[in-house]
C-alpha cells in the first residue's frame, strides 16, 4: 500500500474509534449494525463482485451464524466472543458444502438454488424438531455483553468496539485474500472461466471455497448482529434480507472492499430516511433512491468515489 | 382584614392537595405533551395490521381535538418494523432514546415484542398493552414493565375444549392452525383443556401463512373423518376453510377462533349460509353484526372512523379493536393525573378497577392489579344464526 492509500484508511479508523464517544448510545446502536452489515456484505461481494457467482440466499448463512451465538450462549453458557469462530467454521462447511453442487449451475440458476435457501430456512427454523435448540418461532432471547475489565463505557459501545475489531481483522483477511493467488484465480474465474481453467486453475475448488467463505463472513456477521439485536426468531431472516444484501453490494459497489462499508451505510440509513419522508410508501420512495444511485453512480458508490478521486487528482497535477 | 383571604387559602390549599400536588415527570411528559411511542407492521407479509396503527393515530388525534388528556396533547409516534424483529428493536430503541417517549404502546406481534421486552425492562420504559395474545405478556414478577391486553388465545383454546367435552363427549376432532406462535399457543390451551382426552383429536394440519390456500388441508381432515373442526387461522385463510368445509360437503361442528370471528371480514366473503352454525367467542362488539346497529358504542365508533379515519374499512374489526386499546390507555393517562412518570403509569395500567369500553360485549370488564396483568379475561361463547352472531351461555372467565 502506498501513503497516499494508507492516510484515508487511517482517518477513517480515528474516526470509526472516536464515533461512540461523540454520538448517542441508539446512534452507536446503529453504527454496530452498519459495521455487522458491512462484513456481511463483504462477505457477499468476495463470491458474487470478485468470483462471479450470483447468490440470493445469503441471508441463509446470516441467519445461521446467528442462531449459532444464539444457541450456544443460551444453551451452553458460551461467552460472546467465543460463538464468532465457532459460527464461522459451522458457516464455513455449509457454505463450501453447498457451492459443491451449486458448481454445476451457472448464473441465474445458481442464484435461483441460493433463493430457495434463503426461502425455506426460516421454516425450517420453526420445525419442530429442532425446536428445542432453535426455540421455534419464538426464537430465543440472549443476554447482552458487558463491557470487561471495568472499562469506563457502556455496553452499547463495548459492543461497537468489539465489532470494530472484529471488523478490522475481516476486512485485512479479506484483503490479503484478494490480491494473492487465490484472488486472482477468483477474479479469472468471473472474468474467463475457460481461460483460467487453461491456465492451470482448480475451478471447481477455488469456486467451492469462495462459496465457503463468503458464507463464513456472512456467518459471522449474523453472529455479531444476533448479540447486538440480542434476539434470534425465524421473522428476522426473511428471504428480503437476502435481497438486502444484493441491493447493499450492488450499491456499495462490486468487487471492491470499500463498497461493503457504502453499501452497508446504505443499507441501514436509507430505509430509515424513506420513512421519516413518506410514512405511507416508504419502500416507493426507497425505490427512487435506489433507481437515483443505480443511474448516477453505475459503479456503485465505491467506484463513483474513485472517480471522484482520480479527478481530483488529475486537476492537482494539471495546475 | 387582610388575614381571611389567606386563611382562605390555607384552608383550600389543605383540603385540595391535589391541586398543590408536585407535578412530575418522567421523559416524554411534560406540562403541553405525552408523548406515545409505536411499531407496526405498515409493510411486509403482517401489513394487514397496520391499520390498527392508523387507526389508534386517528384516536389520539380525535382526543387533541378535544382538548388532551387532563390539558396535555398526545404526540403519537408510530414507525414501520415491517414485522421483522431487528427492526423492532432499533425503532423501539429510536423511541426510546431518541425521540425519548413517555411509554411504548401496542407493539404488535409476539416476535417483535419478544426482542424487546428485555430491553424496555432494563430501560424501565412501559411495555404496554401489548398486540397479541400469547399468554407470556401477563408476568409482572419477571417484566414488571410489560402488560397484554385482550384475552390470551390458550384460555380460549381452552373454552371450546370445554364446550366439546360438554356436548359432545365422543367427538373425533380434527384440527387446523397457523403454524407459528399463535396458533401453537391455541392449540397448546386447546389441549390443556381437552386434559387426558387428547386422544379425542383425530387430526392436526398446519398450514403457513405464505400458502396461498388451505384446501387440501381441508381434504385431509375431512378424510380423517373427524366430526369436529377446530378452526385456528387468520381471516383469509378462515374464510377459504369456512367455504371449503361447507363446499365439499363435510359439515362438522365447526368451531372458529375469535382472531377470525367477523361477519364482515371473514363470513360474508365465505358465503353467509355456508357460516351457519359457526361457534366462536367474541370479547368486544362485531361492528358488522346487524344486532348492535343501534348500539351507542358503535354509533360513536361508526361516527370516529368517518370523521377521523375515513380511508379506514369500517369491516374491518381491527379497527374497532384499535379503538377500544387506545380508550384503555386513555383511561390510564387520565387516572395518572399529573404524576406521569414511567412507573406511575405502568402503577396505573395495573390498577384498572372493572373499567369497561362501551364496546366490550355487555358484562366483559377490565380489571388488573400488582399480579394481575392480563387486562381482559373473559369472553362469551356465540353461535352464527346466519345473520348475527348469538351470543349464548355466560360469560366465561373473570
Amino acid at each position: 500500500m502506498t501513503r497516499r492509500q494508507l492516510i484515508p484508511i487511517a482517518v477513517l479508523l480515528l474516526a470509526a474509534c472516536a464515533l461512540p464517544l461523540l454520538v448517542s448510545d441508539y446512534r452507536v446502536f446503529q453504527f454496530n449494525l452498519v459495521l455487522v452489515y458491512a462484513i456481511a456484505l463483504l462477505g457477499l461481494n468476495l463470491l458474487t463482485g470478485y468470483n462471479g457467482q450470483i447468490s440470493l440466499g445469503h441471508g441463509a448463512f446470516y441467519a445461521i451464524g446467528a442462531y449459532c451465538a444464539a444457541i450456544l450462549m443460551d444453551k451452553y453458557g458460551v461467552p460472546y466472543w467465543a460463538t464468532l469462530p465457532v459460527a464461522a467454521v459451522v458457516c464455513l462447511v455449509v457454505g463450501f458444502l453447498f457451492g459443491l453442487p451449486a458448481l454445476r449451475l451457472e448464473g441465474l440458476y445458481l442464484a435461483l438454488a441460493t433463493f430457495a435457501l434463503g426461502v425455506s430456512l426460516p421454516s425450517l427454523l420453526k420445525y419442530h424438531h429442532l425446536e428445542k435448540w432453535t426455540g421455534g418461532v419464538q426464537g430465543i432471547v440472549i443476554a447482552k455483553p458487558e463491557p470487561p475489565f471495568g472499562l469506563p463505557i457502556n455496553a452499547d459501545q463495548w459492543l461497537y468496539y468489539f465489532t470494530l475489531a472484529v471488523a478490522i481483522v475481516m476486512f485485512l483477511l479479506a484483503w490479503n485474500l484478494l490480491r494473492g493467488r487465490i484472488g486472482r484465480a477468483m477474479v479469472a474465474i468471473r472474468d474467463q472461466h475457460i481461460a483460467a481453467e487453461a491456465m492451470g486453475v482448480n475451478t471447481a475448488m477455488v469456486k467451492s471455497l469462495a462459496f465457503g467463505v463468503s458464507a463464513m463472513y456472512t456467518g459471522v456477521a449474523g453472529a455479531l448482529g444476533a448479540i447486538a439485536i440480542q434476539y434470534v426468531a425465524p421473522d428476522s431472516f426473511n428471504f428480503f434480507l437476502s435481497i438486502v444484501f444484493l441491493v447493499g453490494i450492488v450499491v456499495g459497489g462490486l468487487a471492491s472492499i470499500s463498497g461493503a462499508i457504502y453499501g452497508a451505510l446504505f443499507i441501514q440509513f436509507v430505509p430509515n430516511i424513506a420513512d421519516e419522508i413518506s410514512r405511507a410508501a416508504p419502500w416507493a420512495i426507497f425505490g427512487i433512491f435506489l433507481i437515483g444511485f443505480v443511474y448516477l453512480m453505475p459503479m456503485g458508490i465505491a467506484g463513483a468515489v474513485r472517480m471522484a478521486v482520480a479527478r481530483l487528482a488529475r486537476k492537482a497535477q494539471n495546475r | 382584614m387582610k388575614l381571611v383571604p389567606i386563611a382562605a387559602l390555607l384552608v383550600a390549599a389543605l383540603a385540595s392537595p391535589a391541586a398543590f400536588a408536585q407535578k412530575k415527570y418522567d421523559p416524554g411528559a411534560t406540562d403541553k405533551v405525552i408523548k406515545i411511542g409505536n411499531t407496526n407492521p405498515y409493510s411486509g407479509p403482517a401489513s394487514s395490521y397496520g391499520t390498527i396503527g392508523k387507526a389508534i393515530g386517528a384516536y389520539w388525534k380525535m382526543v387533541n381535538d378535544k382538548g388532551g388528556v387532563n390539558g396535555r396533547m398526545i404526540e403519537w409516534i408510530s414507525y414501520d418494523d415491517g414485522y421483522s424483529p431487528p427492526k423492532t428493536v432499533e425503532m423501539v430503541r429510536k423511541l426510546v432514546e431518541q425521540d425519548q417517549v413517555l411509554i411504548v404502546f401496542q407493539t404488535l406481534g409476539t416476535p417483535p415484542n419478544t426482542a424487546i421486552q428485555k430491553y424496555l425492562n432494563t430501560k424501565m420504559v412501559p411495555q404496554s398493552f401489548v398486540a397479541t395474545g400469547a399468554t407470556k405478556w401477563n408476568d409482572p414478577r419477571n417484566f414488571p414493565w410489560t402488560i397484554g391486553w385482550q384475552p390470551n388465545y390458550q384460555t380460549e383454546g381452552r373454552i371450546y375444549a370445554e364446550h366439546i367435552l360438554k356436548n359432545n363427549p365422543k367427538a373425533k376432532i380434527g384440527v387446523l392452525y397457523q403454524n407459528d406462535d399463535y396458533g401453537k399457543d391455541y392449540l397448546k390451551g386447546f389441549r390443556d383443556g381437552l386434559g387426558d382426552k387428547t386422544s379425542m383429536i383425530v387430526k392436526e394440519v398446519s398450514y403457513e401463512v405464505s400458502d396461498p390456500t388451505v384446501d387440501s388441508q381441508i381434504v385431509q381432515l375431512q378424510a380423517s373423518g373427524a366430526d369436529t373442526f377446530f378452526n385456528i387461522t387468520i381471516p383469509k385463510f378462515a374464510a377459504q376453510a369456512i367455504r371449503k368445509a361447507y363446499d365439499t360437503g363435510w359439515k362438522p361442528t365447526h368451531y372458529l377462533n375469535n382472531v377470525s370471528a367477523s361477519i364482515g371480514s371473514v363470513l360474508t366473503p365465505a358465503g353467509l349460509d355456508k357460516s351457519v352454525g359457526l361457534i366462536s367467542t367474541q370479547y368486544f362488539k362485531d361492528p358488522t353484526d346487524a344486532q348492535w346497529k343501534d348500539d351507542p358504542a358503535i354509533k360513536e365508533f361508526h361516527a370516529f372512523m368517518k370523521k377521523y379515519y375515513p380511508e379506514g374499512n369500517l369491516l374491518d374489526p381491527f379497527n374497532l379493536y384499535a379503538h377500544l386499546v387506545s380508550e384503555t390507555l386513555h383511561q390510564v393517562l387520565k387516572q395518572s393525573g399529573n404524576n406521569l412518570t414511567r412507573a406511575n403509569v405502568m402503577k396505573q395500567a395495573a390498577s384498572l378497577k372493572n373499567y369497561r369500553p362501551e364496546g366490550l360485549l355487555p358484562g366483559i370488564r377490565i380489571n388488573t392489579d400488582a399480579s394481575d396483568f392480563a387486562p381482559i379475561e373473559s369472553e362469551q361463547l356465540t353461535r352464527f344464526d346466519g345473520m348475527v352472531f348469538q351470543r349464548f351461555g355466560p360469560i366465561i372467565g373473570k
